[in-house]
Formats: structure tokens, C-alpha cells, sequence
């Protein structure tokens, strides 16, 4: 076991880990400690844009900007938070077109900016161009800028470190943050890192679903860290499915498509979204498409032999315009589906995508060990956490956006942190918990297989807790997934060794992602109403007497070692925008 | 809307779509062995897949020390460069189909650097080529209070170098790469050109100072290997030549 000691310790490196690190190294000893090399992080999938009201080519303002982002997270958006990102997104673009990124721009060569789905003018009275983008690849910038800027800074990284568990010690009866424990891939070796602050940035936890945009290294490893050592998890019941995945596949195809004027058709042809948003057509939010999507399938009108996806139509738009703002995305129609886009529609359906939900901070990036109380020392940003700027339901390019602004505090609030206090006492054996579980699962000779339990957990989260949901489908999830909870307890890995073992860590991983999956279907069965990304079929209306409120999922274990999902509440932060019917 | 194509598509996508491939894979784990063998994997699967979901069949179903990095899946995060069938492509951007699954499909890390188990290799040489290169912004005077202009037209000038994944394909594809391990290599090369031809830049002359040195463009060959590697369809030959050229006229 090696001992580390830093000021702050980043965990991950994709957008909200190096945006911190920027701001961190320069105030504070910084590591970060990445399972990723910090290149390969998902940040750099995201195509379609970063938010901001510059108003470069119209007419635009951040208050504009702020009603969007809580309409579109169906009023549980904690409207302090939204007000900042609106506010400091414009900062935050700006930012990052001084450290280097590369946007398309305006023929009067400022920042060009394009429409997305939710972002409007004036209270929702027309479509806005608020979306700052490089071509369809504005991820791939943000994360390769940020990455350079590390570079030029010096920041300290440790590259396929795993962090598995996070230290907490108690003081005076407050518990604070003392560190985390990380497995090094290229030796197995286990490293404790002792700081003064902690950032957890290490995205999302899509891999419990079968169809989705997410990474295959996108396993929530942060939030069940934290989960597990007894601290909440907010709103998990809320991730977003974006409509247009590649079909079978999940590709993402951004909402940029559509924002250039891409349409939405069934089996007849049909621009179906008209019926469903008759301003916003296919520009409205995407809880609400992918909803549009299903029914029509549903319906009898989804396309191919087995009506099971419908078209993303392109074919109108010309060559010149897909091969400068989509380059991309049409070569993955080419590439994965041998689809011309220039001449033919594309078949998707919706993916699952984002989690709005995360490990609760307020708006300095404190990680919150119940309603009110925070973590000493200890942080959380970007889609591993919850501010809640999203609420019920993302707006698209407000992540990248939410990387950027919440990042950046989160790595300033740490450092400074750091600045002003002591080092808290490791707990006694700091490593001993994940040199346990390591030792367990190579040891183990159960017959049970990773992949096999993986595939159940992704078919039963596709199958019960996607797009639509009711109470028995969310009962059939959580029956299943204590079913596979138990199986788990069973498994064995091939690869017993020392040296870059990732079969021992998928193994890892799945147990994160059971544990997630558990949070997300407790959570999903309570809220009795439908909201932004969750509908209950059972309970299709909103509930703001009942459920106007964040759900806070807390781990429990009994005398007996059985462990339950505990649910408490915490209170919608409103300031200006009091809650109405949503219609797009 | 054209559907007859999607129809024809979708009637293959229905019709019973397996086949039987053989993954000759090269394996190499020091604490079993010290010498790499060929070990073939014989499965079923639609080859309408990549070839990275038949290594993770394998890795899934068969061998589970099978051992190699991705994460993406869709060739966006460069992590799973290899060497297929003797070329270097990512393993999640070819499809079993287009690459002759009649025959053994042939699966080897990638050349020029050290193997640490099966097709995982020694990345950090590769990033430090490229971190030498200054692959960052560089300005002086005061920053403006908005984005600094620049005209569409200049930032085409270096559009095709932004979008390197930093894959390593290109690089490991080099002969002179693999028998001199000091040549900075065609990806950091690419990375150098995205700030040279940046209007915004100015630190262009350290750069080509850089480059122009031993380690540096003159070695390169025009080979090619790096332009047809590259899975991003980066001109990298061309951005090489257009460095060189740089280096003679001191124009960017
Ligand atoms: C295909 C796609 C397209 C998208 N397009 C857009 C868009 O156009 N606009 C928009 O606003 N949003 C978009 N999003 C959402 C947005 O890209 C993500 O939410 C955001 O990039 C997440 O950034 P992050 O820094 O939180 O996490 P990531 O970029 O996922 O980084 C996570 C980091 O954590 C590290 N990590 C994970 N686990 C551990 C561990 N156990 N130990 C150590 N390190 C660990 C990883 O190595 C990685 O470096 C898109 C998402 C997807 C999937
Ligand atoms: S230039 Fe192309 S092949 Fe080379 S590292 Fe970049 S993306 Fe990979
Ligand atoms: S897995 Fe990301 S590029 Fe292949």
C-alpha cells in the first residue's frame, strides 16, 4: 500500500475534473487521479454545444436563459443555481475561447451559436441561437483545450488510478473528508491519498442501461463511493433519455441535427412532433420527444419490419451545410448503420443518456451529508452531482455548460479550502476496505459471470425503468435487481493477476452499477407523479403538493447486514419562477 | 424521403445475421510469460459488428484475461488503437464485415511501443512527444473583455488538426518511429500544426524552433502510413509537409 499526501485530490479528469484542476494546481499541491487518461474521458463525446446567452448573432439575455433551464427541468431545478450557470456561462464560454477552443464562428468572427432543444426567446415565445458549438464535435474541443491548458499548467494527473473508496473521519462529531483509496491498474497496487480536499468529477453512470450513448467506462464509481460510506444521493430517479440514439446501437446523434432543421418522422412520413409541440416541434425538450417517439411506436407507426424506431430525416438539408455543422454524426451513420444521410433517413430511438441526479452540493460544489449539513472538505461537480441545476430533465448543452461553470467553483472552493485548514487524521486502515473487496473477488470461485449479471441489470433497466414507467415495472426492476444483488455475491473473475487486471474491474464496476440501479428504482417507485424525465404511465400528471421536492437516498444497513435504500426529501430552492404547466 | 434504401437495410438487418470469425490475437501477460503468442478465438457473431464487440465477446464469454483498453465505443476517445489485420484502426470503428472475416482476423497491439500485457501498450512516450511539442494556446498583451476574433476562413486554415484524438494510430504506423524512438512522431506533429496555423497564436516560431530540430519533421519520410491510419481522416502527411514548409519560409 503506498501513502500519498496532497492538498487537493481531483477525482477524474474529463471536463469538470480539469476545469478544477485549472483552477486548483495554481492555489494548491494538486493530484488528480483518473482511471482514464484524462483524453479518453466522455466529455469528449458530447457534439452538440455549450450554452451561453452571448447574444452574438440575436437578441439574448442569462434571465431568458435561467426560466429555460428550470421550465426544462420541470421546476425542481433549485432556481439559485440555475440563475448562476445562466449567469457565469457566458464567463465560462468566454473562458475557454481564451485558453484556445476552437468554435465555429460568425461571419463577423465572434462565437457563432446555433438553436437547441428547449432554449428559447422571451419565455418560451420562439427557438433561440444560445448553443456556442464546434461543428458537432464541441466536446472533443472542450475536453482536448482543457487537457492542453493541464498540460501548460503542469497539472499533476495519475492516469489509470481507480478511485474505489472515500475516506471519511469524524471530528467533533462532524464528519469530514480525509481522502480516498485508489487502485492502480498497471500494478494492482493500492494507494491512499490523504488531502485536505476532494473533488469527485467522475461522471455518469449510464451502463445500467442497455441502449445508451454512455461510455462502457461510465459506471457511476463516484456516486456509489460516496453512497456507500453512508452519505445521500440526490433525484436519482430522473436521467434523461435523448431521443435520437442510433438505432439498436445509442449512438448519440445530437440535438444540433435537429436544431439545423433535421425533422422527426414516422412510418407515413409524418413530422409527428408537430402534434405533440406545436411550437417548439422538434426542438422541445427531450423528455418530452422521446415520449412523442414511443407512443408513436406504440402506436403502430414506428418504422422498420419490427416498428421499432422512427426517423431522424436529414435528407432535405444540403450536403455543404451536414458536412460543415454535422461532419461527425453523419459519418456515423455511415460508418455503423452504411447509411447515406445526404439521401436517406436515419433510424434512431431514444438512448438513455444523462443522470440528472448525483451526489447533492450546494452551489460551492460541497458535497451535502444530509439537507443541510456539508462534508467538510469534500466536493462534487459536473454529471456526478446534483446542484440541482437540471432538476427533472437537462437542457441540452447545459452540461458542458454545468462542467464548465460548476467545475470551475468547485476546484476554487477545494483549493481554497485547503488553504485554510489542517489535514484530518486518516480513519485507522484506511486502505483496508478496498484490499478487502479486491482480495474477495480474486479469490472468489462463485459460478456466477459479470458479463451475464451486467446484461440482466441493462435488459431489466431498458425494460422497466426507461422512457415509460409504472409501479409494476419499477417493482419488476427492483425485484430483479435484488435477484442479480444476490448472484453478485457469487461472481468470480478469470484474471487473477497483478497487472492491469480489467476484469477485476468490471467486476468492480458492476457492483457500482448494482447498487445505482437499486438507488435509481427505489427512488423511481416513490415518486408517485410524472416529471420531466420520469413518467409514471400510473400517475402521468405533475404533483407539485406532493412532490415538489428532491429525493434523498440514503444507504441503510440493519443490525443484520441487510441493506436498504432509506428516502428522505429536501426542498425545491425558488426564487423568481413559480411553477406553471409545461407546454412546448 | 427515399425509403426503398431503408427497407433494403432494414431486410438485412432481420435475416438470421451470424457467422462464424476467427481472432488470432496476440497475446503477451509478462506474469505468465515472458514471450508473446498468437492465441485464436473461434466465435459467432454478426458481422455487422465492430471488431471491438468481438474482442469484448471474447473477453465476456471465453477469456476474461483477454486484456485491452476502450471506452467510447464509437471512435471518439482513442483509446483502442490497434493493430487489425495488420493495419492500425480503432477496434470500435471497423466492422468485422469490412475487413475479411472469411479469414483469421489478425488483432496485435500497436508497433514502436513497450507491450505491458496483450494489446495494452506504453502510452506515456506518445504524450511525451506531444507535450514537448507546446500543444497549448500561447498569447501575449491583455486579454479582451470578449472572445478574441477570428474570421471563418482562418479558423478553417487549421480545422482538419483539431480533430485528433491523440489515438497513437498514426504514430505507431511509422517506420521511422519504430527504429528511432526519439522522432517526435506524425501526432504530435498534427498537434503542433493545430496552434501553428491558429491565427490567434504566437508562439508559432518556438514550435517550428522545436520541430526543426533533430527529433523533428526532417525525419519524416512521406510514407503515408499516418494519413491512411488515421481514423479520424486526418491529412496528416499533408500537415507534416505543411510544417516543413513553414520551417523554409517562416510563414503560417
Ligand atoms: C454522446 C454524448 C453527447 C453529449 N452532448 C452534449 C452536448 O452537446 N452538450 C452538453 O451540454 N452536454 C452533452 N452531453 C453531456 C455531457 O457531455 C456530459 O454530461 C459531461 O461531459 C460530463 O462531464 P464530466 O466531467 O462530469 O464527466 P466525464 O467527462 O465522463 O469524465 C469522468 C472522468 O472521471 C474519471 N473517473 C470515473 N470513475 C473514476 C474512478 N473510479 N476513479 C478515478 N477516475 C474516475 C474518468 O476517467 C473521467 O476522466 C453529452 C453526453 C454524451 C454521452
Ligand atoms: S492524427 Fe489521427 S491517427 Fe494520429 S493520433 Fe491524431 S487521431 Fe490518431
Ligand atoms: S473505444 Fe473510444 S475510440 Fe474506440
Amino acid at each position: 500500500m503506498k501513502m500519498h499526501t496532497y492538498d487537493t485530490v481531483i477525482v477524474g479528469a474529463g471536463g469538470a475534473g480539469m476545469r478544477a484542476a485549472i483552477e486548483a494546481t495554481g492555489r494548491s499541491r494538486t493530484a488528480v487521479l483518473t482511471k482514464l487518461y484524462p483524453t479518453r474521458s466522455h466529455t469528449g463525446a458530447a457534439q452538440g454545444g455549450m450554452a451561453a446567452a452571448l447574444a452574438n448573432v440575436e437578441e439574448d439575455n442569462w434571465e431568458w436563459h435561467t426560466f429555460d433551464t428550470v421550465k426544462g427541468g420541470d421546476y425542481l431545478v433549485d432556481q439559485d443555481a440555475a440563475e448562476i450557470l445562466a449567469k457565469e456561462a457566458i464567463d465560462a464560454v468566454l473562458d475557454l475561447e481564451k485558453m484556445g477552443l476552437p468554435f465555429n464562428r460568425t461571419p463577423e468572427g465572434t462565437i457563432d451559436q446555433r438553436r437547441f432543444g428547449g432554449h428559447s426567446r422571451n419565455h418560451g415565445e420562439a427557438p433561440v441561437r444560445r448553443s456556442c458549438y464546434a461543428a458537432d464535435r464541441t466536446g472533443h474541443m472542450i475536453l482536448q483545450t482543457l487537457y492542453q491548458n493541464c498540460v501548460k499548467q503542469g497539472v499533476e494527473f495519475f492516469n489509470e488510478f481507480y478511485v474505489l473508496d472515500q475516506l471519511l473521519t469524524e471530528v467533533d462529531g462532524v464528519r469530514m473528508s480525509a481522502g480516498v483509496v485508489a487502485y492502480e491498474l498497471a500494478t494492482g497496487e493500492i494507494h491512499v491519498f490523504r488531502a485536505k480536499s476532494v473533488v469527485y468529477a467522475s461522471g455518469g453512470t449510464g451502463k445500467f442501461f442497455k441502449v445508451t450513448s454512455n461510455a462502457h467506462t461510465l459506471t457511476g464509481d463516484g456516486q456509489a463511493a460516496c453512497y456507500r460510506r453512508g452519505l445521500p444521493l440526490e433525484d436519482m430517479e430522473f436521467f434523461q433519455f435523448h431521443p435520437t440514439g442510433i438505432w439498436r446501437m445509442g449512438i448519440l446523434l445530437t440535438e444540433g441535427a435537429r436544431g439545423e432543421g433535421g425533422i422527426l418522422r414516422n412510418k407515413d412520413g409524418e413530422r409527428f412532433m408537430e402534434k405533440y409541440a406545436p411550437v417548439m416541434k422538434d426542438l422541445a425538450s427531450r423528455d418530452v420527444v422521446s415520449r412523442s417517439i414511443y407512443t408513436e411506436i406504440r402506436e403502430g407507426r414506428g418504422c422498420g419490419p419490427e416498428g421499432d424506431h422512427v426517423y431522424l430525416d436529414l435528407t432535405h438539408l444540403p450536403p455543404e451545410q451536414l458536412d460543415a455543422k454535422l461532419p461527425d454524426i453523419t459519418e456515423f451513420a455511415r460508418t455503423y448503420l452504411g447509411i447515406e444521410p445526404y439521401t436517406d433517413p436515419i433510424p434512431i430511438q431514444p438512448t438513455a443518456h444523462y443522470a440528472m441526479g448525483g451526489i447533492p452540493t450546494n452551489v460551492e460544489g460541497e458535497v451535502l451529508a444530509d439537507n443541510l449539513t456539508v462534508v467538510p472538505g469534500l466536493y462534487a461537480a459536473g454529471e456526478v452531482a446534483c446542484v440541482s441545476v437540471h432538476g427533472a430533465n437537462r437542457l441540452g448543452t447545459n452540461s458542458l455548460l454545468d462542467i464548465n461553470v460548476f467545475g470551475r467553483r468547485a476546484g476554487i472552493a477545494a483549493a481554497e479550502y485547503a488553504a485554510r485548514h489542517e489535514l484530518v487524521e486518516l480513519p485507522e486502515n484506511p486502505g483496508e476496505s478496498v484490499a478487502a473487496q479486491v482480495e474477495r473477488l480474486l479469490s472468489a470461485t462463485g459460478s456466477e459471470r459479470v458479463s451475464e449479471i451486467r446484461r440482466e441489470l441493462q435488459e431489466t433497466m431498458d425494460a422497466n425503468v426507461m422512457v415509460f414507467r409504472t409501479e409494476q415495472t419499477i417493482k419488476t426492476a427492483v425485484a430483479k435487481i435484488a435477484e442479480l444483488r444476490e448472484r453478485y455475491l457469487h461472481v468470480s473473475v478469470q484474471d487473477k493477476g497483478k497487472r492491469f487486471n480489467t476484469d477485476l474491474l468490471e467486476a468492480i464496476e458492476l457492483g457500482n452499477l448494482l447498487d445505482l440501479a437499486e438507488v435509481m428504482a427505489v427512488s423511481a417507485l416513490a415518486r408517485k407523479e410524472s416529471r420531466g424525465g420520469h413518467y409514471r404511465e400510473d400517475f402521468p400528471n405533475r404533483d407539485d403538493a406532493h412532490f415538489m421536492r428532491h429525493t434523498m437516498a440514503y444507504r441503510e444497513v440493519g443490525d443484520d447486514g441487510a441493506q436498504t435504500v432509506r428516502l428522505d426529501y429536501k426542498p425545491v430552492v425558488q426564487t423568481r419562477y413559480q411553477p406553471m404547466e409545461r407546454t412546448y | 424521403m427515399a425509403t426503398p434504401t431503408m427497407d433494403k437495410v432494414e431486410a438485412e438487418a432481420s435475416a438470421s445475421p451470424y457467422i462464424t470469425v476467427t481472432f488470432r490475437i496476440r497475446r503477451f501477460n509478462p506474469e505468465v510469460s515472458a514471450e508473446a503468442s498468437w492465441e485464436d478465438f473461434r466465435l459467432e457473431i454478426d458481422p455487422k459488428e465492430r471488431v471491438l464487440d468481438g474482442l469484448h465477446k471474447i473477453k465476456w464469454e471465453l477469456d476474461g484475461t483477454l486484456t485491452f483498453r476502450r471506452s467510447c465505443a464509437h471512435g471518439i476517445c482513442g483509446s483502442d488503437a490497434m493493430r487489425i489485420n495488420g493495419k492500425n484502426r480503432l477496434a470500435c470503428k471497423t466492422l468485422i464485415k469490412d475487413i475479411g472475416p472469411e479469414k483469421p482476423i489478425t488483432v496485435e497491439p500497436i508497433k514502436g511501443l513497450a507491450v505491458h500485457k496483450d494489446l495494452i501498450v506504453d502510452m506515456e512516450p506518445f504524450f511525451q512527444s506531444y507535450r514537448e511539442v507546446m500543444p497549448f494556446l500561447v498569447t501575449s498583451g491583455n486579454e479582451p473583455t470578449r472572445e478574441r476574433l477570428q474570421s471563418a476562413k482562418d479558423r478553417e486554415r487549421f480545422d482538419d488538426t483539431t480533430k485528433c484524438i491523440l489515438c497513437a494510430a498514426c504514430t505507431s504506423s511509422c517506420p521511422v518511429f519504430w527504429n528511432d524512438g526519439q522522432y517526435f512522431g506524425p501526432a504530435a506533429i498534427v498537434n503542433a500544426h493545430r496552434f501553428i496555423f491558429d491565427s490567434r497564436d504566437e508562439a508559432g516560431d518556438q514550435r517550428l524552433e522545436i520541430l526543426g530540430g533533430q527529433d523533428g519533421v526532417w525525419r519524416c519520410r512521406t510514407t503515408f502510413n499516418c494519413t491512411d491510419a488515421c481514423p479520424r481522416g486526418i491529412e496528416v502527411t499533408k500537415a507534416i509537409q505543411e510544417v516543413k514548409r513553414a520551417l523554409i519560409t517562416r510563414r503560417f
